[in-house]
């Protein structure tokens, strides 16, 4: 069983570098999703991994194997991708079993995979029709399901859902899960959606500059970021990050906001290296740790008490923006507080527990 | 799904918007109706001078409608007229000429549209510098390479035999037209080559199933460039038919030019018509397709 290994891999065009000496291991079964915005370079890493795109240096292994320079054909590896890429000649049925043009099997072995891909993916009333005849699910289904016909162990996606609506998408999503947790293969699936990532993955590459920041599973990525990047990038609203000092007292550690004039007490915060008084750092918190109102016993590290500067409620839950003075900070509330706090010059109390923050040094943005 | 029927809906008719005629295009009009009338003279006289006697054409008189329409110019034109020695009409000029052409789409059509594929879809060493290379080619007048041509032909020795011309057709035709094919390929979607890659892989296959069935519009637009070239060519077929091989194109310039005698205009007439009816045709039955294929890029997923 395949466990892929990228080593010191370097991509460049021209005189551009895409990825720069990047090493990442995926693990057997796993479900890795590399996450990061767009122009990062996910594309690009998932096409060498295809052998889609050349590799300038490093060395890509697939179950052992050495496939750096192997074709496409014979990596064993199976890819939907963002567009869908359906051969606009050719039926649903002549689709799927071009996915299986590279493996000479048998006839009636042919039809019995293509018939169980379309069977797994309700597809089967389609198969006479021509891609340009189905609707963006539909194609979406299709793709996935020439990349099953193959029952290769490793299964790569590009931004599979991008060209859907977001009920499609939601759908989707579900059911591409499900294909793993029935399936067991391992795959290897970009996307710059973070709600997808944290939803799918079994573990998350977050990707930025052609650099992983981060790998690690969904919670650990969420609870603890290693740097700021990660940090603003994962979570919606994302984390709020403000900057402070750094002010020592006896074996306490503060840090002050100078804005809000509010110091937060880290002390009970777990350092990997204790920064020095004076020490310029970003606190990050996250709007759903927040404790409002009446629910503040006072134990907490730190109490704001701030202008409201608008409120909102998407869906099951209400995120009011407060002033600090310089940051905004996003705060999620009851729905039902939403409209008590649209009223003009609302302010909100608010504080944060001891055990929920993430500190960051100001200069090398990483995790302290 | 929504529960209502669209063919249900009760259809509502809304007046025509009237378009008025602008002052541009009047102009644009009257320039268009000269061009027309320009073109449609000469040929009126033709078409009618060919169903003449010739004894009404001696009396002059060239836009008079003839007084008994007779096919005898068309007939002679076919089978009798004489090029040089022989004397079968253009007929024979016509069967070579379909001879030529069948062999030269084939070259051209086959050539082209291959490396147009290897040269947009896959990485190829030096393709830029191919790439200019044939372009160059493409506009090389063909008299500057006519002799070493002819003495290339000569040592292959089929020179003076249709394979002659074909060859030289599809030979020459062919960087132009694997540019044109180079660059509808370049316009299909990247993902789709990259899918095709690593379901098959194999050159000719993803050629020859996925490629080629989405040529349709491209191949046509070729067509119609090859087979008009081809069949209205006159210097090749002269230069590299010899005797042997003169396509229909060279008979008709026999006839005419040297015909001994009172001159038969009619029989003129009805050759030079038999010759322009051929590409006339394929303009009339592939044109639509034509105009979709220049305006239309690759089929999108
Ligand atoms: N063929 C190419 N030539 C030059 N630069 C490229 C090419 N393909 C991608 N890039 C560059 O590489 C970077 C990463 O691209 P890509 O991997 O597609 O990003 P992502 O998929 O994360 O959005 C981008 O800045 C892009 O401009
Ligand atoms: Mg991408």
């Amino acid at each position: 069983m395949p466990e892929i290994i990228f080593k010191d891999l370097v991509k460049q065009y021209g005189y551009v570098t895409v990825l720069e000496d990047l090493d990442l291991k995926v693990s057997d079964g796993e479900f890795l999703v590399l996450l990061g915005p767009s122009g990062c370079g996910k594309t690009t890493l998932l096409n060498m991994l295809a052998g889609l795109v050349e590799v300038t240096a490093g060395e890509i292994t697939i179950g052992g194997k050495d496939v750096t320079d192997l074709d496409p054909k014979d990596r064993g590896l199976a890819m939907v991708f963002q567009s869908y890429a359906l051969y606009p000649t050719k039926t649903v049925e002549g689709n799927l079993k071009f996915g299986l043009a590279a493996q000479k099997l048998p006839k009636d072995e042919v039809t019995k995979r293509v018939n169980w891909a379309a069977d797994l993916l309700q597809i089967q009333p389609l198969m006479k029709r021509k891609p340009a005849e189905l609707s963006g699910g539909q194609r979406q289904r299709v793709a996935i399901g020439r990349a099953l016909v193959k029952n290769v162990e490793v299964f790569l996606f590009d931004e599979p859902l991008s060209n859907l609506d977001a009920k499609l998408r939601t759908e989707m999503r579900l059911e591409i899960k499900k294909l793993h947790n029935e399936l067991k293969k391992t795959i290897v699936y970009v996307t710059h959606d973070q709600v997808e990532a944290m939803t799918m993955a079994t573990s998350i590459a977050i990707m930025d500059q052609g650099v992983i920041q981060q790998f690690g599973s969904p919670d650990d990525v969420y609870d603890n970021p290693e740097n700021l990047f990660v940090a603003k990038f994962i979570g919606a609203p994302p984390m709020n990050i403000i900057a402070a000092t750094i002010a020592k007292t006896g074996d306490k550690i503060f840090a002050a906001h100078a804005a809000s004039g509010v110091s937060m007490d880290l002390s009970a915060y777990e350092f990997t290296s204790e920064p020095a008084d004076g020490d310029k750092v970003y606190v990050g918190m996250r709007p759903e740790h927040f404790v409002i109102g009446d629910d503040i016993s006072g134990k907490e590290a730190a109490q704001f008490e701030l202008p409201v500067l608008y409120a909102e409620k998407p869906g099951s839950d209400g995120s009011a923006y407060l002033d600090s003075g310089d940051e905004q900070i996003a705060v999620r509330v009851e729905t039902a507080m939403v409209k008590v706090l649209q009223q003009p010059d609302a302010r909100l109390k608010i504080a944060f527990p001891d055990d929920r923050f993430s500190v960051f040094d100001a200069s090398t943005e990483r995790r302290i | 799904m929504s529960n209502i029927d669209i063919s249900q809906r009760e259809f509502k008719h809304y007046p025509e918007k009237k378009r008025k005629i602008k002052g541009s295009s009047i102009i644009t009009f009257i320039f268009l109706a000269m061009i027309a009338v320009a073109v449609m003279i000469p040929l009126y006289v033709i078409i009618v001078t060919s169903f003449k006697t010739l004894d009404q054409i001696t009396l002059g008189r060239i836009f008079d409608l003839p007084t008994t329409w007779t096919f005898e110019g068309w007939n002679k034109a076919w089978s009798e007229v004489c090029s040089g020695m022989t004397c079968n009409g253009v007929k024979a000029g016509f069967f070579t000429s379909i001879k030529i052409l069948i062999p030269s789409i084939i070259i051209s059509v086959g050539l082209a549209s291959v490396t147009g594929y290897a040269l947009a879809l896959w990485k190829i060493k030096w393709a830029g510098g191919f790439l200019f290379v044939l372009f160059i080619c493409a506009f090389v007048p063909f008299q500057v390479i006519m002799i070493p041509l002819v003495l290339i032909t000569a040592k292959l020795g089929i020179y003076g035999t249709f394979w002659a011309v074909a060859i030289v057709h599809g030979v020459l035709s062919m960087p132009f037209l694997t540019l044109i094919f180079r660059n509808f390929y370049k316009d299909i979607p990247p993902e789709l080559i990259s899918a095709a890659m690593m379901d098959s892989g194999s050159f000719w296959r993803i050629f020859g199933e996925i490629i080629l069935p989405m040529s349709g519009n491209i191949i046509i637009v070729v067509l119609i460039l090859v087979i008009t070239g081809v069949w209205n060519d006159f210097l090749i077929g002269l230069t590299f038919g010899g005797f042997g091989a003169q396509p229909m194109t060279v008979i008709l310039a026999n006839t005419v030019i040297t015909g001994t005698g009172a001159v038969r205009y009619n029989v003129d007439m009805a050759a030079a018509l038999l010759t322009a009816i051929p590409p006339l045709l394929v303009y009339f039955g592939l044109g639509k397709f034509f105009v979709q294929g220049i305006s239309a890029g690759a089929i999108k997923g």
